[in-house]
């Protein structure tokens, strides 16, 4: 018999804070790129190219916070390529997104035979630690499961707060808000609508490079092949979940983080196979996507934007 | 004027019929040919910076691909699944829709194939491979209408729900052979279907089996289906502009399922191709992205049925070259990928291969 205490307790929660975390920072990667009006099917494929280039960094300088600054450097460079592709040469931007994906997947398996001689994994680099927070972490129950984490954890959390104060609060916000509504209006109005899809692709590319960087340099202390594991599409479904908006998308993603999380422990003493929940945020993003909760509307039509 | 002079100038204007119809399909099929040449160069440029010589590298690539019949039944081989998978999302995209969980619906086709397969014993062939095969169909097609029922009834965009209806499709096949479904021993399989339900080798000793002839059949109904049938004009009429089809007296919603049932029972075929053909059971996960090259093989494909074909024996050459590339040369297999993915960017926006052409001083 399993005890129920075995499975859910405070560790569970912790867990479950450090798997939604990736998913926070892409989704807020997506609601940044769908905002202007571009679907980042290639989500996937630039976390795992920050993935792969934080480990690489960190190879090279021994320092994790340069990796994680090269995680977001290449992230906004794979952001930057899409933008062209789709705003530039007004390209089809699933196609573009998966031609970003399949690049991930093998340039990074490519180079990571150039480098380390293995197909599998890098070797271990430097990870970034827990920064235990004074005071909140010997506080009952939160303090176990918010004040021992790493600083990604905590950067996430921030990030999601300036998301939503960038998109609602400032100039810049209702500029994105205005190109991804109503481009033709956005230009006529005087706002440089190309500039503006530009920064919103990049921004979106450097969070999901970050996302990567979160796996790789704070997860864990490697790379591994394929370590993104499907994780830049749950991002785009808790983007869908939560509105479009970044407390919705981090509460989706805490949803998700839970269910990941849950579905390891279950696995781990054997009470459920782990297929089954894994499913559980594909299910639940086809429900929602169905109307059955509440309707959906995304903040764009996605039409590339040509002056001519 | 004599008859020998009438014949040769007859003869003369056929040749030059024939030559302008090859200038215009070259032509029609320039953008891809300049991104398939574009990616071998940017991979040159890869392959040179970490080390490696791309005229060795490519040259192994293709004596591995087509010196012997081991290497040309390779090829096919690896064709074969992307030719289905590319059909399947050409198919979709005619009406207007992406199709992009083709990669769940051959593997959920994959599944049912493999349990008409292994569930009967003692049918004779022609009952039971047809079965099998038509199994595989239908767990395609369902996987291809449940999205499509969301789309048309309740508008749920259909690059999401078939994306996320793949995943469910890994999982719960998964399941299926780690689980209730397991053969003995510790690969998560299935056990062997029976003789009965296999598809016949067609150049042993490779792997080479008739799913191929079944992938060139299909792509010919393809392009019959578009071309000639009622159900093909609808498709195109709600794919080129829905409302003037609407109100042309097309019913947008059946035209949506159709499209979406007839593009997943093409993958679900597919993956019963794989299972009855290639490895005889259905292997958990045995699909390495299958779905995903179909869409960029269909688009490279010029998004017509035989373009699709050449495209995808493109992508068997890539795969089963660089197996042989990998053995000669040490060069990782997983340059083949980058290629791929260079070919799909590329393809993603003509506009960048028109503005590489004039910029190169071509005219086009």
């Amino acid at each position: 018999m399993v005890d129920i205490v075995d499975i859910i307790n405070v560790g569970l929660f912790a867990g479950a804070l450090r798997m939604a975390t990736p998913l926070v920072y892409a989704s807020l990667g997506g609601i940044f790129s769908e905002r202007v009006g571009i679907i980042n099917i290639g989500l996937e494929g630039m976390m795992l190219t920050g993935a792969f280039s934080g480990v690489l960094a960190t190879f090279g300088t021994g320092n994790p916070w340069i990796g994680i600054l090269v995680s977001i450097i290449v992230g906004g460079l794979l952001g930057l390529l899409h933008g062209l592709l789709t705003v530039k040469f007004a390209g089809n931007q699933i196609v573009s997104g998966t031609g970003i994906n399949i690049f991930a997947l093998g340039f990074t398996a490519y180079m990571s035979q150039i480098v380390w001689g293995s197909r599998g994994a890098s070797p271990n680099v430097q990870d970034l630690g827990t920064v235990p927070i004074p005071l909140l972490k010997d506080l009952p129950v939160v303090g176990e499961i918010l004040g021992n984490q790493t600083p990604l954890v905590y950067i996430a959390l921030v990030v999601v707060v300036l998301s939503y104060i960038v998109l609602s609060k400032t100039s810049f916000g209702l500029r994105i808000k205005a190109v991804g509504e109503h481009p033709a209006a956005a230009d006529t109005a005087g706002i440089n609508v190309y500039k503006t899809k530009y920064l919103g692709v990049i921004i979106s590319g450097m969070l999901a490079g970050l996302g990567g960087a979160f796996l790789s340099l704070d997860h864990l202390s490697l790379f591994a092949l394929g370590m993104s594991g499907g994780r830049g599409f749950i991002a785009l479904a808790a983007m869908i979940l939560g509105g479009w908006t970044p407390f919705g998308a981090l509460g989706a993603s805490l949803l998700f983080g839970f269910t990941e999380a849950l579905q390891m422990r279950l696995q781990s003493i054997g009470a459920l196979p782990s297929q089954i929940i894994l499913t559980v945020p594909y299910i639940v993003t086809i429900v929602v996507l169905a109307g059955f909760v509440r309707r959906r509307i995304p903040p764009s039509d996605y039409k590339p934007y040509l002056k001519d | 004027m004599n008859e020998e002079v009438r014949m040769s100038q007859k003869v003369g204007q056929m040749f030059g019929k024939i030559g302008s119809k090859l200038m215009t399909l070259l032509q029609g099929a320039m953008p891809q040919l300049v991104a398939v040449f574009g990616a071998f160069l940017v991979g040159a440029i890869v392959l040179l910076a970490t080390g490696h010589s791309p005229i060795e590298a490519y040259g192994a690539m293709l004596t591995g691909a087509f010196g012997d019949v081991f290497g040309i039944g390779q090829t096919f081989t690896q064709a074969t699944p992307i030719i289905f998978t590319a059909l399947a999302f050409l198919f979709a995209f005619k009406c207007g829709l992406f199709n992009i969980g083709a990669e769940g619906q051959l593997l959920f086709g994959g599944f049912t194939a493999a349990l008409v397969g292994i569930s009967f014993n003692g049918l004779p062939v022609f009952i039971h491979l047809p079965l099998a095969l038509l199994a595989g169909a239908a767990g395609g097609a369902l996987w291809g209408f449940i999205p499509a029922v969301l789309k048309a009834k309740l508008g749920a965009h259909e690059v999401i729900t078939t994306m996320m209806f793949s995943y469910v499709a890994l999982y719960l096949t998964s399941y299926m052979v780690n689980y209730p479904l397991k053969a003995p021993g510790w690969v998560p399989q299935t056990v062997f279907v029976a003789p009965s339900a296999e598809l016949p080798s067609i150049l042993p000793p490779t792997q080479l089996s008739a799913s191929f002839i079944l992938a060139l059949i299909i792509a010919g109904i393809t392009a019959y289906l578009l071309k000639r049938t009622t159900i093909g004009y609808e498709v195109r009429a709600i794919g080129l502009n829905p409302a003037a089809a609407e109100s042309g007296g097309i019913n947008i919603k059946r035209g949506v399922i159709l499209a979406l049932v007839i593009s997943g029972a093409m993958a679900g075929l597919g993956g019963a191709g794989e299972v009855l053909g290639v490895h005889r059971r259905f292997i958990d996960g045995f699909s390495p992205g299958y779905g995903w090259d179909g869409l960029a093989v269909a688009l490279i494909g010029g998004l017509n049925p035989l373009g699709a074909v050449l495209a995808a024996i493109l992508f068997g050459t890539l795969r089963s070259g660089g197996m042989a590339m990998n053995r000669v040369t040490g060069v990782p297999l997983d340059i083949i990928f980058v290629l791929q993915a260079l070919v799909v960017l590329f393809v993603a926006a003509p506009r960048l291969i028109r503005y590489l052409l004039k910029k190169g001083g071509f005219k086009w």
